[in-house]
């Protein structure tokens, strides 16, 4: 409807190289991963062979030293592909993003590169059983001793826990001087002692990515696990937090896309009361609609991409677009469900799995009330 | 503003502060009075020419300023935005006057464009008909050769500017020479011919300031001359040619009266007390007020991409469509939302926000209705 804004002859090769690598390589497997509640641990290997692992990551650590709309082109070809299983490729961006920012230079070459090579699982423990989106009402606490710290707490919905071998978790410290409890982040490896790994979770959707609880008992980490700043956790943690939002609007509409994609061919092929279900015309309104505001949302979203690469994307910005854009996803999949009959409500339906991996977008990585607070806020 | 714009630079920019203050100064003052007569002093098109804000786009040579299409964009969107909407120079402008600019024989336009461009004449289009709207083929009103002029029988219905109208654009069917067949011709029309009447402007549940008609032709004469570009049959293409950026403009003017629905509903939201604290202090408020906001920047980013492409003459049917269907649809839904918000002072006319909600609902009609753009955009699946 309109020409994407970024096109290069580079972005097309990247863009064809990870839609087949998702299409060939990844998507027969998928159904095996959500029967079984976990992807392959080789996965990681081939996606490090294929340099998507750290691909914002300087080159000297490992990464691919590309730019951010690399990670856009990379999250639409996993939302195309339908392949959920893979969304660490996101998690381990964000992942290794805080370390090249806020680790000192041992802590990168100590994991960049085998982050990067896919040799090792990381994962981001924020949300607690007692708080998700309410960050500062976190319990998990460390407390100094000697040149240790010591945690004490629990963590819940934690993508990729069960594989994990590394771990970025939010804490509480203690500030001596004033005597308050400030927000640190600290890195915390799988097999240390105290640390234990709950059950993946049973979920509406994303079932092949094994979501876990995580319990801290008098865990003993090294100080110079600490990442970054002690009492800095909060301020690190908002640093890119407008660009990760964004990296859920990108695979929305992405995926609204090719749900509508499959139920234009589902509804020309599928005939009712003698004539294709897409020439009635509340079908048309409703398909027209639905490409509409997929339009709609795809200009938006690149224009945030654009806006973060010249500076100016504002937390608003892009807590609008993951509102909007998730909510959209959600309304396009349940039409397009509807629009499926009998048949999209079955498991083998690719329609199905949309809808069921749909719902949590509105969730995750604050939920779109807090969307709209960040917005009421500007207003 | 959630996200830059980039699309006007500063000269665009300082025309936005003079056309805003003359739709402030000049408009709304009067405006109210003005709807109650249902139309507009004939002095204010005199104003505007003077001032240079008629057919800003044409050439000088044709009295004109030869200013890029994005003058015009900065027009309607402080129109929109100031709610001056008793105004319609749109239609005269950048509808009639680029016809006679684009299609126009050589005559024509030294003889219309400089007499429009100072408000001497006023320009209307005339296409829908009492038994056709959308559907443009239907239209009966015909032309048939007589000698050296045609003879025009038929009506028209719905004109913008019909009352004050000097020069209409009237889209008519012409013989082909084949028994039974027709086909559309866009003839230009003096107010003053002979046969040629025009009722009382119509009565409406908004944009009561816009002098809307129906015209009558009865076996009006008007010489081959006035046969827009001299070529019959060609109605349909000149037509077609702008059709998608003048849906577009409906979407720019929805966005701006949007934006200008919601600043309004913020600024009393803010004063307006219950429970002994601001409404907008309610959590239902804050994520309505937050909802609209958002969805406004989103339209607005979706129109700005239409005009860029519009200005490279690659605007597609469907996004134009899109951007006409959606943005109407978004701008009914919000201003409602902010009668709501305004409580019953919501419903009172004499709150701009009641009137804004009644101005609101023809956008979704006019310029091909939202269920025609559906249309054109299922064409594409």
């Amino acid at each position: 409807m309109l020409p994407r804004t970024f096109q290069s002859a580079e972005a097309d090769a990247f863009r064809d190289t990870v839609r087949r690598f998702f299409e060939e390589e990844v998507a027969p497997q998928h159904v095996g991963w959500e029967e079984r509640g976990f992807v392959d641990r080789a996965i990681w290997k081939r996606a490090g062979e294929l340099g998507l692992l750290c691909l914002t990551i300087p080159e000297e650590y490992g990464g691919a030293g590309a730019d951010r709309r690399y990670c856009a082109i990379l999250m639409e070809e996993l939302a195309r592909a339908r392949v959920s299983g893979m969304s660490f490729l996101s998690y381990t961006e964000v992942f290794a993003t805080y370390v090249l920012r806020f680790g000192t230079e041992a802590q990168r070459r100590q994991w960049l590169p085998r982050i990067a090579c896919g040799e090792i699982v990381c994962c981001v423990a924020m949300t607690e059983p007692g708080t998700g989106s309410d960050l500062q009402a976190i319990t998990t606490r460390a407390r100094r001793d000697g040149d240790d710290y010591v945690i004490d707490g629990a963590k819940t919905f934690i993508s990729y826990g069960s594989a994990g071998d590394l771990y970025v978790v939010a804490l509480k410290t203690r500030n001596e001087t004033s005597g308050k409890d400030e927000i640190s982040l600290m890195l915390v490896e799988g097999d240390r002692p105290g640390f234990t790994k709950g059950q993946p979770l049973a979920k509406i959707g994303l079932r092949s990515q094994d979501l876990c609880e995580l319990r801290f008992d008098q865990v003993r980490v090294p100080c110079a696990n600490l990442l970054g700043t002690e009492g800095r956790g909060m301020a690190m943690l908002m640093q890119e937090l407008a660009w990760e939002r964004i990296m859920i609007a990108i695979p929305a509409v992405a995926s609204a896309e090719r749900a509508l994609a499959d139920t234009v061919a589902y509804t020309r092929e599928r005939k009712a009361f003698g004539q294709a279900v897409s020439d009635f015309q509340h079908n048309r309104f409703a398909l027209a609609e639905m490409k509409s505001e997929i339009a709609i949302g795809q200009a938006f979203v690149d224009r945030c991409v654009e806006a973060y690469m010249d500076g100016s994307l504002s937390t608003e910005a892009a807590a609008a677009a993951k509102l909007w854009c998730t909510e959209l996803l959600c309304r396009t999949v349940d039409r397009c469900l509807q629009l499926h009959g009998g048949y999209g409500y079955m498991e083998e339906t690719p329609i199905a799995r949309a809808w069921r991996d749909a719902r949590v977008s509105r969730i995750y990585a604050g939920t779109n009330e807090i969307m709209r607070e960040i917005v009421a806020r500007s207003l | 503003m959630m996200l830059p714009r980039t699309l006007f630079n500063s000269e665009h920019e300082e025309f936005r502060r003079t056309i805003r203050r003359f739709f402030l100064e000049e408009v709304i003052p009067h405006q109210e009075r003005w709807e109650e007569q249902g139309y507009v002093p004939r002095e204010l098109w005199k104003r505007a020419g003077e001032l240079g804000f008629l057919c800003m786009g044409v050439p000088e040579e044709y009295g004109g300023l030869g200013a890029d299409r994005l003058f015009a964009v900065v027009l309607m969107e402080e129109k929109a935005h100031t709610r001056a909407t008793s105004t319609n120079f749109e239609v005269h402008s950048d509808i009639v006057g680029g016809y006679i600019q684009h299609f126009g024989t050589e005559a024509q336009k030294q003889q219309w464009l400089p007499k429009m461009a100072t408000g001497e004449v006023v320009g209307a289009l005339a296409m829908t008909e009492p038994s056709g709207g959308s559907d443009l083929q239907a239209i009966k009103t015909t032309a048939v050769k007589d000698g050296d002029d045609y003879l025009i029988n038929g009506s028209k219905i719905f004109i913008s500017n019909g009352w004050h109208g000097d020069i209409f654009v009237v889209a008519v069917q012409t013989e082909t020479g084949i028994e039974g067949k027709r086909q559309i011709s866009l003839l230009l029309v003096e107010g003053d011919r002979h046969g040629f009447t025009k009722g009382k402007p119509l009565k409406k549940i908004g944009l009561k300031g816009q002098d809307t008609c129906e015209l009558f032709f009865e076996n009006v004469r008007v010489p081959q001359s006035n046969l827009l570009g001299g070529v019959e049959g060609k109605g349909f293409k000149q037509l077609m040619q702008e059709l998608a950026f003048e849906r577009l403009t409906v979407a720019i003017q929805c966005v701006q009266a949007a934006r200008s629905s919601l600043e309004l509903t913020l600024d009393y939201t803010r004063s307006r007390k219950v429970f002994g604290k601001p409404v907008m202090d309610y959590q239902n408020s804050r994520f309505k007020l937050a909802e609209m906001k958002s969805e406004i920047a989103i339209a607005q980013v979706f129109v700005d991409r239409c005009i860029e492409q519009a200005l490279q003459h690659q605007l597609t049917p469907e996004a134009s469509a899109t951007a006409k269907y959606w943005v109407s649809e978004l701008y009914c839904r919000v201003v409602d939302e902010c009668v709501q918000l305004h409580g019953g002072y919501g419903y009172m006319l004499e709150y701009p926000i009641a009137r804004a909600y009644c101005d609101a609902r023809a956008s979704r009609i006019y310029l091909g209705a939202n269920e025609i753009m559906k249309d054109i955009v299922a064409r594409t699946l």
